[in-house]
């Protein structure tokens, strides 16, 4: 009986369960690679990953990849935010603005990023430039639609009562709208971090010198099957940081919302 | 003070959308005085209010605030909403010190008038509480004390306590009495509540819908020193039943 409930109790915390999924995934992974069943040149075991792993660390490239490829997401990302911003405010608030550029938005938003990496080269050729365009080009448009209809839904009671107290102009945007929205804000920068990730791999697999994208695609021209996973875990990981920082941020800055 | 409603209009949309919710409506409001605009929903109450608020423009009539045309909003009509309407992210105190701190008063001055207000509404106690963490009268006693902390000229009152059950309605129409008694605010309430209008309201408009127009008046003298034992006296019911009467052949003879 006490053991059941202590069970049950134990199961119901939702990190629990959450680590228990990664640890069978991670359990069938040796067992199938132990096992001898798949040639190890498809599919190494997470020994050999660990290796490759270590090694790439004690080479120091490990590290300047992900510092090379953070660094493209957080520039790109950052012109994104800080653009979306004023602009989702300005959209959000004032229907003149908002009609004139929603169409525009809503059409760009459907171009997929990667289609615009070949015009992206040849405007600003290999270098840093054209990645954290793409990032920028990615996320931009989502950003600033979705802040957009997190300020449409601010309730206009909100607004009128800072009014009727003698509020006006500016003050009605930081001190009601800025507030309201910055856990929708938050979260909407938490989502569309996701999309930046997978941009910036996709523009190293096209271009670059170093970064983790660039990695992998150079351990696919040698089948080293084993740092391609070094590179996709060390992608992953870094994601789900980026994310739960996001997560604790949005507890701490925004706690009435939760 | 002295608020002038005069020969008020209003309509939304415009050509064929078009719509008349507002005619003619003309009443005055002086210091001191507890005024109630009571009708069903649709009648147009609520337009009343975000007119003299200026939220909203007439479309013809005129209303001034001690001689002066009201244009927009403005801290000397403090406005409290059905719901909805503390900032969620304040505490209690800071919603009350929003006001003040949007028109930059001192922070020394700011920090003792919302105590003030605070304890004027009995929630000294909660200062430090989140919305959320409030009941439903308890929050409106907030946004009372927040309007009243920049000393507004009138204070509008729409549907306050629609909202709240029954038995914390009735408790707060006690607190807003008494609140009126020891303050000497002026306020226009608005209300589906007949019940709620001649409990607190010196002057009791009827409004009737499309358009919205008052069509009559009730100055109400009743002795209100124990309002638990008024709602339940002999000549109130009468008034009440009366009212009642009146407001039901208006939404009857439209149907
Ligand atoms: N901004 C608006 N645009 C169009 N119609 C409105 C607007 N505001 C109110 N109305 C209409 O005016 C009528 C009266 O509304 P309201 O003043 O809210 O009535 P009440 O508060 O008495 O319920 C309703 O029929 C409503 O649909
Ligand atoms: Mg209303």
């Amino acid at each position: 009986m006490a053991w059941s409930s202590a069970l049950r109790r134990i199961f119901s915390h939702p990190w629990v369960l959450g680590v228990l999924g990664i640890l069978t995934v991670f359990g069938v992974w040796l067992l199938v690679t132990s096992s001898g069943l798949v040639d190890k040149l498809f599919l190494p075991g997470p020994g050999a990953v660990w290796l490759a792993g270590t090694e790439q660390f004690q080479r120091g490239i490990l590290v300047a990849d992900a510092v090379a490829s953070i660094r493209r997401v957080f520039l790109g990302f950052m012109i994104s935010a800080g653009l979306a911003l004023p602009i989702g405010i300005a959209m959000g608030t004032n229907r003149t603005i908002c009609n004139f550029l929603e169409p525009l938005m809503a059409l760009i938003r459907y171009m997929p990023a990667p289609a615009f990496i070949p015009l992206l080269i040849i405007y600003f050729g290999l270098e840093e430039l054209p990645k954290v365009m793409l990032i920028f080009i990615g996320t931009f448009f989502f950003n600033t639609l979705m802040i957009m209809d997190a300020v449409k839904f601010v309730p206009s009671e909100l607004v009128e009562t800072a009014l009727t107290l003698g509020g006006r102009g500016l003050p009605i945007l930081t001190r009601v709208v800025a507030p309201f929205v910055a856990p929708q804000v938050l979260d909407t920068y938490r989502i569309n971090m996701a999309s930046a990730w997978n941009l910036v791999i996709v523009a190293e697999l096209v271009a670059a010198n170093e970064g983790l994208g660039k990695r992998i695609s150079l351990a696919q021209r040698f089948l080293r099957t084993d740092e391609i996973f070094v590179g996709l875990i060390v992608i992953g990981l870094i994601g789900l940081l980026i994310d739960l920082g996001f997560r604790f941020l949005m507890r701490r800055a925004c706690s009435w919302a939760n | 003070m002295h608020l002038q409603v005069s020969n008020v209009s209003k309509s939304f949309g415009e050509g064929r959308d078009c719509k008349l919710v507002l005619q003619d409506i003309s009443f005055e409001l002086v210091s001191g005085q507890f005024m109630a605009l009571v009708g069903s929903s649709g009648s147009g109450k609520s337009t009343v209010m975000r007119l003299i608020a200026g939220l909203e423009r007439p479309s013809a009539g005129s209303i001034h605030l001690d001689g002066e045309l009201v244009r927009r909003p403005g801290s000397d009509r403090g406005m409290v909403f059905q719901k909805y309407s503390l900032y969620p992210w304040l505490t209690a105190a800071q919603n009350v010190a929003f006001g003040l701190s949007l028109q930059g008063r001192g922070k020394a001055e700011i920090r003792e008038r919302t105590a003030y207000f605070l304890d004027v509404v009995g929630l000294a106690d909660a200062a430090r509480l989140l919305p959320r963490e409030l009941s439903g009268g308890m929050q409106q006693r907030v946004a009372i004390a927040r309007a009243l902390a920049t000393e507004p000229k009138v204070l509008l009152l729409d549907e306050p306590f629609g909202a709240l059950d029954l038995q914390i309605r009735e408790s707060m129409q006690e607190f807003l009495h008494d609140l009126w008694k020891t303050t000497g605010l002026t306020a226009l309430l608005i209300t589906h509540d007949i019940e709620e209008a001649l409990l607190l309201a010196g002057t009791v408009h009827i409004m009737a819908p499309r358009p919205g127009r008052i069509v009559h008046t009730v100055d109400v003298r009743l002795d209100r020193s124990d309002l638990r034992h008024l709602r339940v006296s002999q000549p109130f019911l009468e008034l009440r039943e009366e009212l009642a009467g009146r407001l039901r052949s208006l939404d009857g003879s439209l149907l």
